[in-house]
């Protein structure tokens, strides 16, 4: 086509719009289909979290969590009351922490789901494979039903333990969605991982290197697909962890399959988890008794936990009162963005909308 | 486990290239000195026996009489981690510190977040906009004496 003179176009991509998973904005600069530049525009669903929490106490707190990944309640509640526990000394039961591990591997998978899912979505197959991941995910949001009554903003963990503990009817729906689990990953893997389309469209594209991942800052599944095997609940365990067996699934080229498939593999691995989990745990108490206003000593914080996004980690200064003099969220979603131009860079326009879902990002998180 | 690297040797191993870069240090955290924060994060990144190439977050957090930045680093190689801290010069008008944003390219939107919550200049940064707010936006909400 040498001759022909062409001139870079700029559209805007959202704030409205479907496939960026929540209101972000994205402008970007095409020479005819090929992406020469991309800027993306957050803040749309800035509620100031962090300022808020110096006006909340430590309890209150937890519901702000619930609002930050908006599908992965559980993981941001346990990021947050383990930082607080940690800067106030309070330990926690054994029982309460099988209880947290397994709602937290069950909010992986219903968040890994969402990510395949809307993943199918942006490539153009528009709703009938998401129907098929949130068939799967009602069921686990029923199961979070039964322990706290809420299904998005659960708000199930506190200080010291959590809110109640689980129903007798939790854990025989629990075995069979368990026993199940299997059979929905084959048929789903199934229809993705042989499927022609899926596969020319997502191998070698989008490829974000290991040393670029690592360099970003990039975590959670995003960094192990770039084959770097990284991952919080082994490099640093929490709560029972060093109990359980399990692999961390890594990728070879740091694609977009790759980004979908580690997803795929680690929903397996959490399968494993929660199994194991059934059968350690004993009875015992769920929750160590504290005062309504944690007052946790002068000093400061920082803790971190492996969410389904990537590391999601806590920066707690304590003043001694009973609300944290600065409260600091490290949101993987957010940090996960900032190789996004470099990815997007000389990929056509149908490859932006499916490079921008195999991140798996959640605004609630990137703008807090 | 990962095992937090003693401040103690993180400072030696700077003070070896930059003796005066540290200001002080404990068992988990060293103190550099604003004026020499790209030379001494070159050393913790490319230094064989530091080799902390993960920037996990940047943190900044106002005590009123000083703003304070954290860096918390991690080594993907030897499980190891460290926090570097920041003392911002320039009292509340106008605080600076150099961007480390040519060493770690994750610094790129943190350091943009805390210049738009926290007012901090980061000189060197390419691009240090508002993120989350819009421009024109007064203020820098997360100072403690913003009222919103």
């Amino acid at each position: 086509m040498a001759g022909i003179r062409t001139e870079p176009v700029t559209i805007n991509l959202g704030p409205q719009h479907p496939s960026t998973h929540g209101v972000f904005r994205l402008r970007v600069t095409f020479d005819g289909e090929e992406i020469v530049d991309a800027e993306p525009i957050f803040g749309y669903l800035h509620r100031g979290t962090e300022k808020l929490a110096e006006s909340r106490s430590y309890v209150q707190i937890v519901t702000l969590t619930d609002r930050m990944d908006y599908v992965a309640s559980m993981s941001n509640n346990l990021a947050y009351v383990s930082a607080v526990e940690k800067l106030a000394d309070i330990k926690v039961p054994e029982r309460a922490q099988y209880i947290r591990v397994i709602s937290a591997e069950l909010q992986r998978i219903a968040s890994h789901l969402m990510a395949t899912g809307f993943l199918l979505n942006d490539l153009g197959a528009l709703a009938t494979p998401l129907t098929y991941c949130f068939r799967e995910r009602e069921r686990i949001l029923d199961l979070f039903e039964m322990l706290c009554g809420a299904r998005i903003t659960l708000s199930y963990m506190r200080p010291g333990g959590v809110l109640q503990d689980a129903p007798e009817e939790f854990w025989s729906a629990l075995d069979t969605l368990i026993a199940d689990f299997p059979h929905y990953l084959d048929e789903l893997e199934g229809l993705i991982t042989s499927n022609e389309i899926v596969l020319s469209r997502t191998i070698g594209v989008g490829i974000l290197s290991d040393t670029k991942a690592i360099d970003c800052g990039i975590s959670g599944p995003n960094l192990r697909a770039s084959s770097v095997k990284w991952d919080l609940r082994k490099a640093a365990p929490y709560e029972i962890y060093d109990r359980l067996e399990f692999d961390i699934p890594i990728g070879a080229n740091g694609d977009t399959f790759d980004r979908y498939q580690v997803r795929a593999l680690e929903m397996r691995e959490s399968i494993k988890i929660i199994s194991q989990c059934i059968k350690q745990i004993e009875k015992g108490p769920i929750r160590t008794e504290t005062p309504y206003f944690i007052r946790p000593p002068k000093g400061e914080i920082y803790s971190a936990v492996e969410g389904p996004k990537g590391e999601l980690g806590f920066y707690m200064v304590s003043d001694g009162s009973i609300a944290p003099y600065r409260c600091k969220v490290r949101a993987p979603s957010y940090i996960n963005l900032t190789p996004l131009t470099d990815m997007l860079k000389g990929w056509k326009m149908g490859d932006m909308i499916i490079i921008l879902g195999s991140i798996d990002f959640v605004l609630g998180e990137v703008d807090r | 486990m990962t095992k937090t690297l003693a401040g103690s040797k993180v400072a030696e191993i700077i003070a070896e290239v930059l003796p005066d870069a540290i200001v002080k240090y404990d068992a988990n955290n060293v103190w550099v000195n604003p004026s020499y924060l790209d030379e001494a994060c070159k050393i913790l990144k490319h230094h064989a026996n530091l080799d902390f190439s993960y920037l996990n977050s940047i943190t900044a957090v106002d005590y009123i009489e000083k703003f304070e930045l954290l860096y918390h680093l991690t080594s993907l190689r030897t499980n190891s981690k460290t926090t570097i801290r920041v003392t911002c010069p320039n009292g509340r008008k106008s605080p600076s510190v150099p961007s480390v944003i040519s060493i770690w390219q994750s610094a790129d939107l943190q350091e943009r977040e805390i210049w738009d919550l926290m007012g901090i200049k980061f000189t060197g940064h390419p691009n240090l906009k508002r993120i989350l707010l819009w421009e024109g936006f007064d203020g820098h909400p997360l100072r403690k004496d913003y009222l919103g």
